[in-house]
């Protein structure tokens, strides 16, 4: 018999971080493939590129710190890090975006906090935005929809070269995400009569994901549904995505009522660029977002206030990834101030006051 | 229907209640031996009553009571003490201390119990002297003495007894299986509480999933009264049987940090406690006997066993068959909040309710430990509404203000964290250890405190001895003026 004093209690939960990550990215394998489908070999190329490469980056960074590295690598982190970086990429983009995605977000953005849980700011995200305002072109190329076999889908070794040859994708093939076009023709004087037929946008399709843009920001549905099994799941919690999307739903329409020729309404908002995604998948992030239940939904407020004023009033099309940068920074003072009420005592800390009568 | 209230978190354990609970209710045989630590609970060692070589009888004091804190301790049978040794305690610390050690003769002969047959027309104060003579504590794990219990502050108004038999942790059943067998007893114990505390009204709660002591406790009603007492099926959710907890589900109410239930008209206790109280009451005998579980894979024929206080855990193991091959681990008390025992050679204590000797693939002693990732399942399952995840940081780094910031000390140590945490941290201990530092930090400001008093009352001292000195050399002087002047004139 063992005679080893352990301290209670003797029992543990079977669940691991890495149940919790696999389940994550199972969630996040429909819209994924369904992306890679519409956007074909590069999308492919870039997806494995960035992924392998965020998982060798988060092995070399463990191996200098001198932390187990097998264990740890197994957690599942860098790979959702990893996934997720791919997801905010333009399928087209060349192999070194992807690859220097992983460094900015799994070094910069995640190992040099201390790694796993010490980050302040969401790796990917992270990764995102410095690369959006590093490479502005590179990072905006979006490729049209064009599945395999279709006249304008690239061949094997033509998405090669685009991936990894420097070969920019033909004439044609790209444009703007609806955001973007919707965003470029008003500043040009066309309201949104003109500019939402001429971008081709209808509901249904923009929902579910036949639209340019990044893997991540196609198909609305697929993410929505991922995001509804980690509901289900208790991976997450309904507070974060229902503030995010309810407050954006919100805006949209009371704007949309006030001009509904300047701001779109509220299911062009939901079903466009990367708010599923974003709401189910990266806000959710138990790293970076508040603990407590009430500051998740000032969280998830915050964050789809400011993406609806980015894409409204600012000067980027997509504002997902800055607004839970944002929000990010807010959430060591959420924590702070908003705290649940302990037994026996009231909200702000003080034992309770006995009742009339007593004492 | 009796409305209850929930208590915030909480997590579904499976029970294994009746691995143990199935069996029926055995008498342990006479112990060969019995050992008493002398260890009291302010640390100090008590002075036993009995020398070597010395006979003992059943129900005899043998460690002398030490203020209300510290009730006697009585010999659980008859026998020739051995000796007083040094041996290891049943306490999670795995030191050892000084205890009385007797060797049973066999004969199981008891000094005379006087019992008392209508404690009705007695008053509170003298039943409350009588518990405390009978050397009752409380029996469902803290082993705090009940007599203080029943004796709240008088500003108080309390007006409901709690009697706690919702046995909450894993693989326990002694509060099951003595609610089966001896429920009159227990129900008879809660009048005289409810007689002692001047109340009318007492919730018995049960957890849901213990069907046979409801029907028992509702059959004893309905044979003999006991009309005040309801009986309350709760849900069944770890750790409902805390007594903070248990009173919020009953009755909705909080009791405040820093405080005791009286401050909110309640009064709780163990349901054992209740029965030992009877037993000392109507039949004059003290607490020398209790219903122990001992259950796990590690044990061949798990059972309650009506157990002498003092048995060596060895013996009641022998008693169950043995251990089996897959024998892991010894714990005393349940997988939750128990400790592990370094031997079995450790008496059964008052507050003894459970021996779980784990099987291999049964209890889990520790996993590598992950980082933390925040998801804050820890604070969603407390029952206290804590932040176990900032506690953690704040412990680990020893920073002791901010873990009296997120109110440390109010942790109950159930271990809820601890269990639903993905990264597998044991947090729990991490909070023992920043508890532990926080009491030696206190410790030494106290010690300042005393150094400093200490100081500034020399200080006064030396300037009233300046003061006197130079009072009296200015009467001196004054005297001396005075005489010389009058010598003048």
């Amino acid at each position: 018999m063992s005679t080893r004093l352990l301290s209670a209690p003797f029992t543990r939960s079977e669940l691991q971080i890495q149940s919790i990550m696999l389940t994550v990215v199972l969630g996040l394998a429909p819209g994924t493939l369904w992306g890679i489908f519409i956007f074909g070999w590069p999308a492919l190329f870039i997806f494995l590129v960035t992924v392998s490469s965020a998982l060798a980056f988060e092995a070399g960074c463990l191996a200098l710190a001198e932390k187990r590295v097998l264990a740890t690598l197994t957690d599942g982190s860098a790979l959702l890090t990893g996934w997720l970086i791919a997801l905010t990429l333009p399928p087209w983009a060349p192999w070194w975006i992807g690859v220097l995605g992983s460094f900015l977000g799994i070094v910069v953005g995640k190992q040099v906090f201390g790694g796993l849980g010490q980050n302040l700011f969401n790796p990917a995200m992270l990764a995102r935005v410095a690369l959006l305002v590093s490479f502005p072109l590179e990072m905006t190329v979006w490729a049209n929809p064009s599945p395999p076999f279709s006249a304008s889908a690239p061949g094997l070794l033509e998405s090669w070269a685009i991936t990894f040859g420097g070969v920019l994708p033909p004439d044609g093939t790209t444009g703007a995400t609806l955001l973007g076009w919707v965003k470029t023709e008003f500043s040009q004087g066309r309201l949104l009569d003109e500019s939402l037929p001429s971008g081709g946008y209808g509901f249904f399709k923009s929902f579910i994901g036949w639209t340019g843009g990044s893997l991540g920001e196609t198909s609305a549905l697929l993410f929505a549904l991922g995001g509804g099994w980690l509901l289900k799941k208790q991976i997450i919690t309904w507070h974060i995505p229902l503030a995010m999307l309810g407050t954006v739903f919100l805006l949209a329409s009371v704007f949309t009522l006030v001009d509904g020729e300047r701001y779109p309404g509220p299911l062009f908002h939901l079903s466009s660029g990367a708010l599923m995604l974003g709401a189910f998948f990266i806000a959710t992030d138990y790293v970076t977002s508040p603990n407590s239940r009430l500051g998740q939904l000032i969280f998830g407020a915050g964050c789809g206030a400011i993406v609806y004023v980015i894409r409204t009033w600012g000067s980027y099309p997509e504002g997902v990834a800055f607004a839970v940068l944002l929000m990010n920074s807010m959430t060591p003072v959420i924590d702070h101030y908003v705290r649940p009420r302990i037994y026996g005592r009231d909200r702000k800390g003080k034992p309770l006051e006995l009742p009339e009568g007593r004492e | 229907m009796f409305k209850l209230w929930p208590f915030n978190g909480g997590v579904h354990l499976p029970t294994h209640r009746q691995e143990s609970s199935t069996a029926p209710l055995s008498i342990a045989p006479l112990p060969q031996k019995l050992i008493y630590p002398l260890a009291r609970r302010n640390g100090r060692n008590a002075k036993s009553l009995v020398v070597p070589g010395e006979r003992v009888l059943k129900g005899q004091v043998i460690i002398p009571a030490d203020g209300t804190m510290n009730p006697p301790v009585h010999a659980a049978s008859s026998g020739w003490v051995s000796g007083i040794e040094q041996r290891l305690l049943p306490h999670p610390s795995g030191f050892s201390g000084s205890c009385v050690v007797i060797d049973g003769d066999g004969m199981d002969e008891a000094v005379a119990f006087q019992g008392v047959s209508n404690y009705a027309a007695m008053e509170s104060d003298d039943l409350r002297g009588k518990i405390h003579a009978a050397g009752i504590v409380g029996l469902g794990g803290a082993g705090f003495p009940t007599a203080i219990k029943i004796n709240p502050p008088r500003q108080f108004n309390v007006e409901i007894l709690v009697l706690n038999g919702a046995e909450c942790e894993p693989y326990i059943s002694c509060d099951d299986s003595l609610l089966r067998h001896y429920a009159h007893e227990v129900l008879g114990g809660a009048l005289i509480f409810m007689h002692i505390l001047r109340v009318a009204r007492c919730l018995l709660a049960v957890e849901e999933d213990m069907p046979e002591a409801i029907a028992a406790l509702e059959l004893a009603k309905a044979e003999a009264g006991y009309g005040h007492i309801e009986i309350v099926a709760i849900p069944a959710i770890y750790p409902t049987g805390g007594e903070k907890q248990l009173i919020k589900v009953l009755t909705g109410r909080e009791v405040p940090a820093d405080g005791i239930p009286a401050q909110v008209g309640v009064v709780c206790h163990n349901v054992a406690t209740a029965a030992a109280v009877h037993k000392a009451i109507t039949a004059g005998e003290p607490l020398i006997s209790r219903i122990v579980t001992v259950t796990g894979q590690g044990v061949r024929k798990p059972q309650n066993l009506l157990t002498r206080i003092g048995t060596p855990i060895s013996e009641l193991v022998e008693q169950c068959g043995g251990y089996t091959d897959s024998a892991q681990r010894l714990i005393m008390g349940g997988p939750m909040m128990g400790f592990a025992l370094a031997s079995d050679d450790v008496p059964i204590s008052k507050s003894t309710n459970c021996i779980l000797v784990a099987g291999q693939a049964e209890v889990v002693g520790e996993k590598t430990p992950m980082p933390c990732i925040r998801c804050g399942a820890c604070a969603t399952v407390c029952p206290v509404n804590l932040l176990p995840q900032q506690l953690y940081w704040y412990s680990r780094a020893s920073n002791l203000e901010r873990v009296m910031d997120y109110r440390l000390p109010d942790c109950i140590e159930c271990g809820c964290c601890d269990v639903v945490c993905p990264s597998h941290i044991p947090l729990v201990q991490y909070f023992r250890a920043a508890k532990s530092k926080m009491a030696e930090k206190e410790k030494e400001r106290l010690k300042a405190d005393h150094a400093r008093m200490r100081y500034e009352a020399r200080v006064a001292r030396k300037a009233q001895e300046q003061l006197e000195k130079a009072e009296s050399a200015r009467r001196k002087k004054e005297l001396l003026a005075t005489a010389l002047s009058t010598s003048k004139s």
